[in-house]
């Protein structure tokens, strides 16, 4: 499971999500990442630990004071039981890891998928407003329109690869991208490349026409 | 106290604009009293592994007294942690008991190998958060738990308590201007583009210990 992962998440973004301090996009983006990579699960884990640390530090004040019935009450919680959580299935052979299923509803065959010209297609997933999400399908082969960025985008690969100027990123890799970077991702020959990509701004595509059907298309 | 001090910081948020992240250093607010330092003494190292210890027993024996001293230690800081990141107080109450009794429910999913008590119980009230202030969903890395018949090493329980420890002894010892933008950045008053993640605390002695108790794990699972 632990993938050969050469691009990883920064130290910024993992104290974020381990603070809470994301958008649900990046979340998903981060939990989707950790799922395949251990290296930046320790080091999220190494910023909970700190959270922890906050926690356990705080100082006692009249507020913070909890009373007995409060306690009382906490039994009464663990008294009705536990709130159901769905069972764990089997993950062995999934392409997307589990945040993802969940926000699908399963596996690739249940993405639904639109196309946007050119042969990609991509799936919206629902997250709050402040940034968001989405599945991209890439035909092998195929150049997506050369594009630029506002805000961050960060795109993870969950199948096939592509290759830009930053370098060749396969399943598990993550690129970020900034408003600096300008970039014409080409996908793996061998295989269609399916990506996470979520973003805090609209993607802006240089030619006209993919320009006009970003309005329709909301990408 | 510290709750005080906390409410003339939000005034202080309520008035600027955005910090960027390179001007957090300078607002901040002047501290009247020292923090306590926590010096590391066996004592503290040994209350950790005692928390482990409960979580243990009410994972094993649903022990209610070990529940109690729990709650008595921990309940008051997440109900703290929630006032600072927002709730009112009776929000953050009730929203206390949910992270609480989630605790008692999940106590065979704690991993003592890869987090203190403090550490898990922060994630519990962090989730508990995002879903209660700011209605959102909080999606999490695939579970990765020791199944019924595995369990970590007590050596590496040993080794990452004590980290742990330490590393709160380094928080405690940080000059007071740093350790503020640390807690702002937990208590949610930093946006995530304005929190810098470079803390000046020995994280990467913490990070190897997890890295080396997620590679076992990986390796029971196979």
């Amino acid at each position: 499971m632990s993938e050969n992962i050469k691009h990883h998440l920064n130290d910024s973004v993992l104290m974020a999500y381990a603070a809470g301090a994301l958008p649900e996009a990046f979340n998903l983006m981060v939990a989707a990442h950790l799922s395949l990579c251990d290296a930046c699960r320790a080091q999220a884990e190494s910023f909970e630990a700190l959270g922890g640390e906050v926690l356990e530090q705080l100082q006692d004040g009249k507020e913070a004071l909890v009373s007995a019935e409060s306690y009382a009450a906490t039994l009464a919680l663990i008294a009705g039981g536990p709130v159901e959580t769905a069972a764990t299935e089997d993950t062995g052979c999934a392409v997307l890891p589990k945040p993802l299923r969940d926000y699908v509803g399963g596996d690739l065959n249940a993405i639904r998928w639109k196309p946007v010209g050119m042969g990609v297609k991509q799936a919206i997933l629902p997250t709050s407003k402040e940034a968001s999400a989405r599945l991209l399908l890439i035909p092998a082969g195929t150049a997506m329109p050369d594009h630029g960025h506002q805000g961050t985008e960060m795109t993870m690969v969950l199948q096939g690869a592509f290759q830009d100027d930053d370098g060749y990123f396969a399943r598990g890799d993550v690129e970020i991208a900034d408003s600096d970077l300008h970039h014409t991702p080409v996908a793996d020959i061998h295989e269609d490349c399916i990506c996470l990509a979520v973003t805090d701004a609209p993607l802006q595509f240089d030619r006209l026409i993919p320009k006009i059907a970003q309005k329709f298309l909301r990408i | 106290m510290h709750l005080r001090r906390k409410r003339c910081m939000l005034a202080n948020v309520e008035i600027r604009p955005k910090l960027a992240s390179a001007g957090a250093n300078s607002i901040g607010f002047v501290r009247n009293e020292k923090v306590k330092k926590q010096p590391v003494t066996p004592k503290n190292a040994a209350a950790r592994l005692l928390w482990v210890e409960h979580v243990s027993r009410i994972r094993d024996h649903k022990d209610t007294q070990a529940f109690a001293d729990l709650f008595d230690h921990f309940a008051p800081r997440v109900k703290g942690f929630l006032i600072k990141s927002g709730a009112d107080a009776s929000l953050a109450e009730e929203c206390t008991q949910d992270v609480m009794a989630t605790l008692w429910h999940k106590a065979h999913q704690f991993d003592a190998s890869r987090a203190s008590v403090a550490t898990w119980i922060f994630t519990i009230a962090r989730n508990r958060k995002i879903d209660l202030l700011r209605r959102q969903r909080r999606p999490e890395p695939e579970d990765l738990t020791w199944g019924p018949e595995e369990e970590p090493d007590q050596a590496d329980i040993l080794n990452l308590q004590q980290e742990t420890e330490l590393l709160g002894a380094a928080l405690a010892d940080l000059p007071s201007a740093q350790r503020e933008l640390i807690e702002k950045a937990y208590f949610g008053d930093l946006t995530h583009s304005e929190i810098a993640a470079e803390t000046g605390l020995p994280l990467g002695t913490i990070k190897s210990r997890i890295r080396l108790a997620l590679e076992r794990l990986r390796h029971v699972m196979k």
